[in-house]
């Protein structure tokens, strides 16, 4: 059976049918891991403990006290801590580290939680930091749909298990775009929520103000059944935000108005904002046809598109490459090789030991933030650089404001182009940040976003479409990408690694 | 940059670079400030930082935790990862001589 080519939705009545058990499902994945192991999508597999855990479930589904997730497997990033399986955020300071605990999502999501089966924990770029992977110090994961190409990052390991059918969804970050850019590169359907919506609490930090953590998975629907059980105050976590829960697929198939008057198109009465600026000349041609093509489906299904601005768009850049490395030499300083994590065999004293154990430890991309953040904050630059760029944020965030007096989300695209070659970028570090335009934005601001496919270039890659919603939207975001994957069926595509390339998708 | 920058941002960095790391870094950080430099353009006269994103939506609760125990003795759980431990305690090298 291609239990691999299942969403949730069919896994669950699988399940609930009989059809197959979660150790039967939980052996599958971990076959298909162990068969597609050159992938490097995984950087922790214990085959023992996830069929332990299926058994688990499996009687929780017997005794009937099973849930919508309960017994499916799922993948986990490497920046959660979890207590059985090793805790290095993809870099080498952290080798072979356990935590004495696991992260809020691991738990939610676990047997205590929603019952659902870990595989093991996903590859990434060193603490989150990169945009294609290739700065994981354990190797990059390849894209399935091209082994030659980057999956995207940082979240390129769950992105990649997805899309090549290593599990059926998959935890992920966003900082920057850590979510939606891999999401976009691999065919899949990513969220970021909003900042403080779900659980930092085990996340290993980056930049504490911006990430979020997220759903990785086939669709839009699977999404919301993860949000379902992730989101919501954690008392762990000061920065989680005391809303009250909410079921996030409660406006999935329902039309966008909810009047009792005759809508023909379930859409109608929804305005998409599209900026300007985000069809900049940098942006690849295919991408943007792809884009535009999704737009008119949308409007198919009854939304108007409206013209907006986000006038400071390209400032984006700078202002996060100000404040996200601040944050991270600031979080970063606890590697001092004296409680967990490497320490240099070779020192004459204190200070040597922690500037050696952290040069040994920590990789280019990784020293490169911290000497960035380290200066924005010392003494003499933090105004004109660290606080200047807190008020552009709140220009940035304020400028998003405005648009959604005229609109109800925005749209637009994911990145500039589809996933590149290996090498192609990874010389320039300012070339590599530049990628980051159109996904930088909503982190500064904490809105929710996601990506959705909605194309493939001439080079059989995956394109992405970002959609950007206003604060606590999530459910009416997946609502809408619900709408949209209903009608099309670019979410269907398939990585050759998962069947033979599909025919091309068509909007109906 | 140059050199002596470097070094005494390695420095208040907590890293040891080698020169090899100082010249790639030294050219690096010169098209990194050029990109952040752009920051310096904008007039930001009366608007005051957003340190949390959410502070724009809405004013923000810092409630406190009850003041009472909730975790127990894990010092050995804790201290498993530990580089280098001694009857309970982390082993450093000698700060005062």
């Amino acid at each position: 059976m291609n239990w691999h080519l299942q969403n949730l939705t069919q896994l669950q009545n699988s399940l609930q049918q009989g059809l197959i058990d979660s150790v039967g499902l939980t052996s599958f994945f971990l076959e298909r891991i162990s068969q597609l192991k050159h992938l490097n999508a995984f950087l922790d597999v214990q085959p023992e403990i996830s069929m332990a855990q299926a058994r688990q479930a499996d009687l929780l589904i017997r005794e009937g006290k099973g849930g919508p997730l309960t017994g499916i497997p799922i993948a986990h990033k490497d920046v959660f801590v979890t207590k059985v399986w090793k805790s290095t955020a993809g870099s080498k300071i952290l080798a072979n580290y356990s935590s004495p605990f696991d992260a809020t999502v691991v738990e939610r999501l676990g047997l205590d939680g929603a019952g659902m089966v870990s595989l093991g924990k996903t590859n990434m770029d060193e603490f989150a930091m990169g945009s294609s992977n290739e700065n994981s110090a354990y190797g990059p994961t390849l894209n399935p749909w091209n082994l030659e190409r980057v999956p995207g990052g940082s979240s390129g390991g769950s992105a990649a298990a997805v899309a090549a059918g290593l599990a059926p969804i998959a935890t992920g970050t966003d900082t920057g775009g850590s979510i939606r850019q891999p999401a976009a590169f691999c065919g899949l359907t990513g969220l970021k929520p909003t900042y403080g919506r779900v659980s930092r609490y085990g996340m290993i930090a980056y930049a504490s103000s911006l990430d979020q953590a997220g759903p990785m998975g086939k669709n839009a629907k699977d999404c919301s059944l993860i949000m379902n059980a992730i989101a919501g105050h954690d008392p762990k976590d000061s920065s989680s935000l005391e809303k009250d829960n909410e079921d996030y697929c409660r406006y999935l198939g329902k039309p966008w108005l909810d009047k009792n008057n005759l809508v023909d198109k379930p859409l109608q009465g929804l305005r998409i904002g599209v900026p300007k600026e985000y069809f900049s000349d940098g942006l690849d041609g295919e991408v943007r046809t792809a884009v535009e093509n999704a737009l008119r489906a949308f409007e198919d299904l009854g939304a108007v598109c409206v013209d907006v601005s986000l006038p400071k768009t390209e400032l984006s850049i700078p202002t996060y490459y100000v404040l996200a490395p601040a944050e991270a030499s600031s979080n970063l300083s606890r590697y001092d090789g004296v409680r967990y994590g490497h320490r240099s065999a070779d020192y004459k004293n204190l200070a040597q030991m922690y500037e050696r154990s952290r040069a040994e430890g920590f990789g280019a991309e990784v020293k490169r933030r911290i000497l960035i953040g380290t200066y924005v904050l010392s003494q003499g630059y933090y105004d004109a650089y660290y606080l200047q760029a807190q008020k552009i944020r709140r220009i940035i965030a304020q400028d998003f404001q405005n648009t959604f007096l005229e609109c109800d989300v925005l749209m637009g695209p994911v990145a500039p182009g589809v996933a590149w070659k290996f090498s192609e970028k990874s010389s320039d570090p300012v070339q590599m940040y530049l990628e980051d335009i159109y996904t930088l934005s909503p982190n500064l601001a904490g809105l929710p976003a996601m990506s959705i496919p909605c194309g493939c270039s001439t080079s059989k890659m995956p394109i992405g479409l970002q959609i950007i919603g206003n604060y606590f939207s999530e459910a009416r975001m997946l609502q809408i990408a619900d709408f949209f994957q209903q009608a099309s069926n670019w979410h269907l595509q398939q990585s050759p690694l998962l069947a033979p390339p599909a025919s091309n998708g068509e909007v109906s | 940059m140059n050199t002596e920058e470097i070094k005494h941002l390695a420095k208040l960095s907590g890293l040891e670079l080698n020169p090899a790391e100082i010249a790639l870094i030294s050219e690096e950080m010169g098209a990194i400030l050029l990109l952040v430099g752009k920051l310096q353009a904008v007039d930001t006269a009366g608007v005051d930082p957003l340190f949390h994103p959410i502070a724009l939506i809405e004013e923000l609760s810092q409630p406190f935790r009850i003041d009472q125990v909730t975790e127990t003795d894990l010092r050995d759980v804790n201290m498993a990862c530990a580089p280098a431990v001694h009857e309970g305690l982390f082993l450093v090298p000698k700060v005062i001589e």
